[in-house]
C-alpha cells in the first residue's frame, strides 16, 4: 500500500471499530437498550425526554437503561427501519410512514395507531413563517409567499416529511382563498415554488440554508424548529403566525417484531406511554411542542398561540390519499414544476 | 498441448477466488438491480426514463459530470506537471493534499463547498458581485463534481509523467525542436492515454456522486435536480422499482459511454505505437 493512502484508511479503521460491537437489549452489565428512530428536529426533545426517562425507570427499581436515538428525514429513517435497522419504538414525522413499515415489513399492526391515545401523537406541532428581523419584506400570511421578490426556504417534498405538512398548509390556506377552484390553488402552489430557490432533502437542511446561509426571506418550519432557531441565532429572526395553518401530529409507535427480538417490549411501552406523563408534556412544550394535555398547552399559550389549524384526515382524507394526490409522481407537486 | 509453464503457480485457485470476489461485490447486486426493475414492463420502463424530470435530471447529471471532468483533466495536467517537475518547499504536503477529495465524506465536501459558493460565503459573495450563482446552480453542480473528480487524472497521469525520462526531452532538443514543439510533439501524446483513463475515472465518479451534491444544488426540479437525487426521491415513495429502472438506466448510459472511451483510447494507443 502507498504511504499517502494509509492515514486515510487507518481515519476509517478508528471510525468504523466503535460500531463493530453493537449489542442489543440486557447484555453486559444488565443494562437494557432501546433505539429511538425519530426524524431531524426531535433531536433536542428527545435528548429531554430520555434523561428523565432513564431516571425515572432507575427510580422505579427497574435497573438501567439506555435510550439511543437515531435522527434524519422520516422517511429515510422509515426505510432503514423496513431495510433492518432495529429500531424498538419509531418517532416520525408523519403517520403515513409508520403504515409503510405496518404494510410492507409488518413489523408491527396495521392498527399500530389506535395503540395510543390520540392518534398516537402525544404531541402535535403546526407549520409557522421564520421572517428576518423586522419582516423587512412585511410577510404576513400565506398570500405574501407569492410576491415577486420574495424567496421562499421549504425542503423538498419528495425527500422530507415535514415538507409534506408545509405544503398541505399552503394548500389549505389557497383553497379556502380561492374558494376551492383547483385551477386557483395549482397556480397559487406554481408560483410558490417559483419563489423557492433552494429544496434540501430534509427539513435540518432548510434550517441551515435559511438562518446559518441567510438564504431567503422566509422559511415555512416546524414551529419547534422556529423557536429554536431563534435560541440558536438570538436577534436575527421572527416568527410570524399565518391566518391558517396545518395541525402536524407526528405520531409514536412500538415496533412489535423488533421488541419482541430484543425483549424490550415492556421498556419500549412504558417509554411511549412515559410521553403522556405530565412531566413529558411539559418537556415537550419547553422545546416548543404543543403538548396534548390541554392545561399544560395553556401554560405554553403565549409561546404557542391558537390559530385555526386544517388537519390531513378532515380535509386531505388521510395521509394515503394526501401523499397519492399530492406527493406521488405526476401529483400536484410535479405539476407545479411542469414536470408530469 | 504442454501446459504452459507460469512465474507463480495457483491460476486456478486465485481465478476462482476472483471471479467468486467479483460476483459477491459487483455482479450479484447489479444483477439484483435489474432483477428488481425488470419488475416493471418495457412500457413502464420508457415512460419513467423520458419524462422530463428524468431527462432533465439525466442532461445535467452526464453534462456536468464530463464537464467538470474535462476540467480536471486541463488542471489536473498541469498539477502533476508541477509536483513531478518542480522541487520546492512543502511539495510533499501538497502531494498529499491532492488526495483529500478521497478520504473526505462527501456530504462535508457538499456542505463547505455550499458554504463557500453560497451568495452570502466567501467565493460566492464575489460571483454574485459578477452575476454569477454559485450554489444552487448548475454550476454548483459542477463545482462539485469537479472537487470529487479531480485527484483521479492526476493520480493516473503522475506516475507515466515521472517515468518520462529527461532523454526523451534532450534528444528532441538536439533534433532541433523548441520546447513547445517537444511538449505537443513528444511528451504529450505520451501523456494522453493516461489522461483518458483520468477522465473516465471522474466522470464515472462524478455520474454516480450524491453526497455533495445535493448539498450545492438547490435541488430544484427541472433545474438542479442530479439523477442519483431521482432515484432517492423514488425510494422516499417506496418505489423500489422506479428506482431501480432509473439506476439500471444510468448504468446502461454509463457502461457505454465508458465502453466508447475506451475503445477511443485503444485506437489512440494502436495509433502512436
Amino acid at each position: 500500500m502507498k504511504a499517502r493512502l494509509i492515514i486515510p484508511f487507518a481515519l476509517a479503521a478508528l471510525f468504523a471499530l466503535p460500531g463493530c460491537g453493537e449489542k442489543k437489549s440486557a447484555g453486559a452489565g444488565g443494562v437494557l437498550e432501546l433505539q429511538n428512530v425519530s426524524y431531524d428536529p426531535t433531536r433536542e426533545f428527545y435528548e429531554a425526554v430520555n434523561k428523565s426517562f432513564v431516571k425515572k425507570w432507575k427510580d422505579e427499581g427497574k435497573g438501567d437503561i439506555k435510550i439511543t436515538q437515531s435522527h434524519g428525514g422520516s422517511g429515510k429513517q422509515a426505510r432503514a427501519v423496513i431495510d433492518g435497522q432495529s429500531a424498538d419504538v419509531v418517532t416520525l414525522a408523519l403517520a403515513g410512514d409508520i403504515d409503510v413499515i405496518a404494510r410492507e415489513a409488518k413489523l408491527l399492526p396495521a392498527d399500530w395507531q389506535a395503540k395510543l391515545p390520540d392518534n398516537s401523537s402525544p404531541y402535535t406541532s403546526t407549520i409557522v413563517f421564520v421572517v428576518r428581523k423586522g419582516n423587512p419584506k412585511g410577510i404576513k400570511d400565506w398570500g405574501d409567499l407569492i410576491k415577486d421578490g420574495t424567496q421562499v426556504i421549504t425542503p423538498n417534498p419528495k425527500t422530507s416529511g415535514g415538507a409534506r405538512w408545509n405544503y398541505l398548509a399552503a394548500w389549505a390556506w389557497a383553497e379556502k382563498q380561492y374558494g376551492g377552484d383547483q385551477e386557483k390553488v395549482l397556480e397559487y402552489i406554481t408560483k410558490l415554488f417559483k419563489n423557492v430557490p433552494v429544496l434540501d432533502t430534509g427539513a435540518r437542511g432548510s434550517t441551515t440554508t435559511f438562518a446559518q446561509r441567510e438564504i431567503g426571506d422566509v422559511f415555512l418550519s416546524w414551529e419547534n424548529e422556529a423557536y429554536l432557531i431563534e435560541k440558536e441565532f438570538p436577534g436575527k429572526t421572527d416568527i410570524v403566525y399565518p391566518s391558517l395553518s396545518i395541525l402536524a401530529e407526528p405520531p409514536v409507535a412500538v415496533v412489535e417484531k423488533n421488541v419482541e427480538k430484543h425483549g424490550t417490549a415492556e421498556a419500549a411501552k412504558a417509554y411511549l406511554e412515559f410521553l403522556y406523563t405530565d412531566e413529558a408534556q411539559t418537556l415537550a412544550g419547553e422545546n416548543f411542542y404543543r403538548p396534548r394535555k390541554a392545561e399544560i398547552l395553556a401554560k405554553f399559550s403565549s409561546k404557542l398561540p391558537t390559530i385555526p389549524l386544517v388537519t390531513v384526515d378532515k380535509d386531505f382524507g388521510g395521509w394515503a390519499k394526501a401523499q397519492a394526490t399530492h406527493f406521488d409522481d405526476g401529483g400536484t407537486f410535479d405539476k407545479a414544476y411542469g414536470a408530469k | 498441448m504442454a501446459k504452459k509453464q507460469r512465474v507463480l503457480p495457483g491460476y486456478g485457485l486465485s481465478m476462482g477466488i476472483t471471479i467468486t470476489w467479483l460476483s459477491l461485490i459487483i455482479l450479484i447486486p447489479l444483477a439484483a438491480l435489474f432483477i428488481k426493475a425488470a419488475g416493471l414492463g418495457p412500457a413502464q420502463w420508457w415512460s419513467i426514463l423520458t419524462s422530463p424530470r428524468v431527462l432533465a435530471a439525466a442532461k445535467l447529471t452526464f453534462g456536468a459530470s464530463a464537464a467538470a471532468a474535462g476540467v480536471s483533466v486541463v488542471l489536473g495536467l498541469l498539477v502533476s506537471w508541477v509536483l513531478v517537475r518542480y522541487r520546492f518547499p512543502g511539495r510533499g504536503i501538497l502531494d498529499a493534499i491532492v488526495d483529500l477529495p478521497f478520504a473526505l465524506p462527501t456530504a462535508v465536501a457538499g456542505i463547505t463547498l455550499t458554504q463557500i459558493y453560497a451568495p452570502t460565503g466567501w467565493i460566492g459573495k464575489y460571483l454574485a458581485e459578477w452575476g454569477i450563482k454559485g450554489a444552487y446552480s448548475p454550476f454548483g453542480v459542477f463545482i462539485a463534481l469537479t472537487f470529487i473528480g479531480f485527484p483521479f487524472v492526476v493520480r493516473t497521469v503522475q506516475p507515466v509523467m515521472e517515468d518520462l525520462g529527461p532523454e526523451l526531452e534532450e534528444a528532441s532538443a538536439s533534433l532541433g525542436a523548441n520546447r513547445w514543439t517537444t511538449f505537443r510533439r513528444v511528451i504529450f501524446p505520451l501523456l494522453v492515454p493516461a489522461l483518458i483513463t483520468g477522465f473516465t475515472l471522474a466522470f464515472a465518479r462524478a455520474i454516480g456522486e450524491y453526497g455533495s451534491v445535493i448539498f450545492i444544488s438547490g435541488n430544484l426540479p427541472m433545474k438542479t435536480e442530479i439523477l442519483p437525487l431521482l432515484i432517492v426521491a423514488q425510494l422516499e415513495q417506496y418505489k423500489y422499482e422506479g428506482a431501480a429502472v432509473i439506476a439500471a438506466g444510468m448504468l446502461i448510459v454509463s457502461f457505454g459511454l465508458l465502453f466508447l472511451i475506451n475503445l477511443l483510447q485503444r485506437r489512440l494507443n494502436w495509433q502512436s505505437r
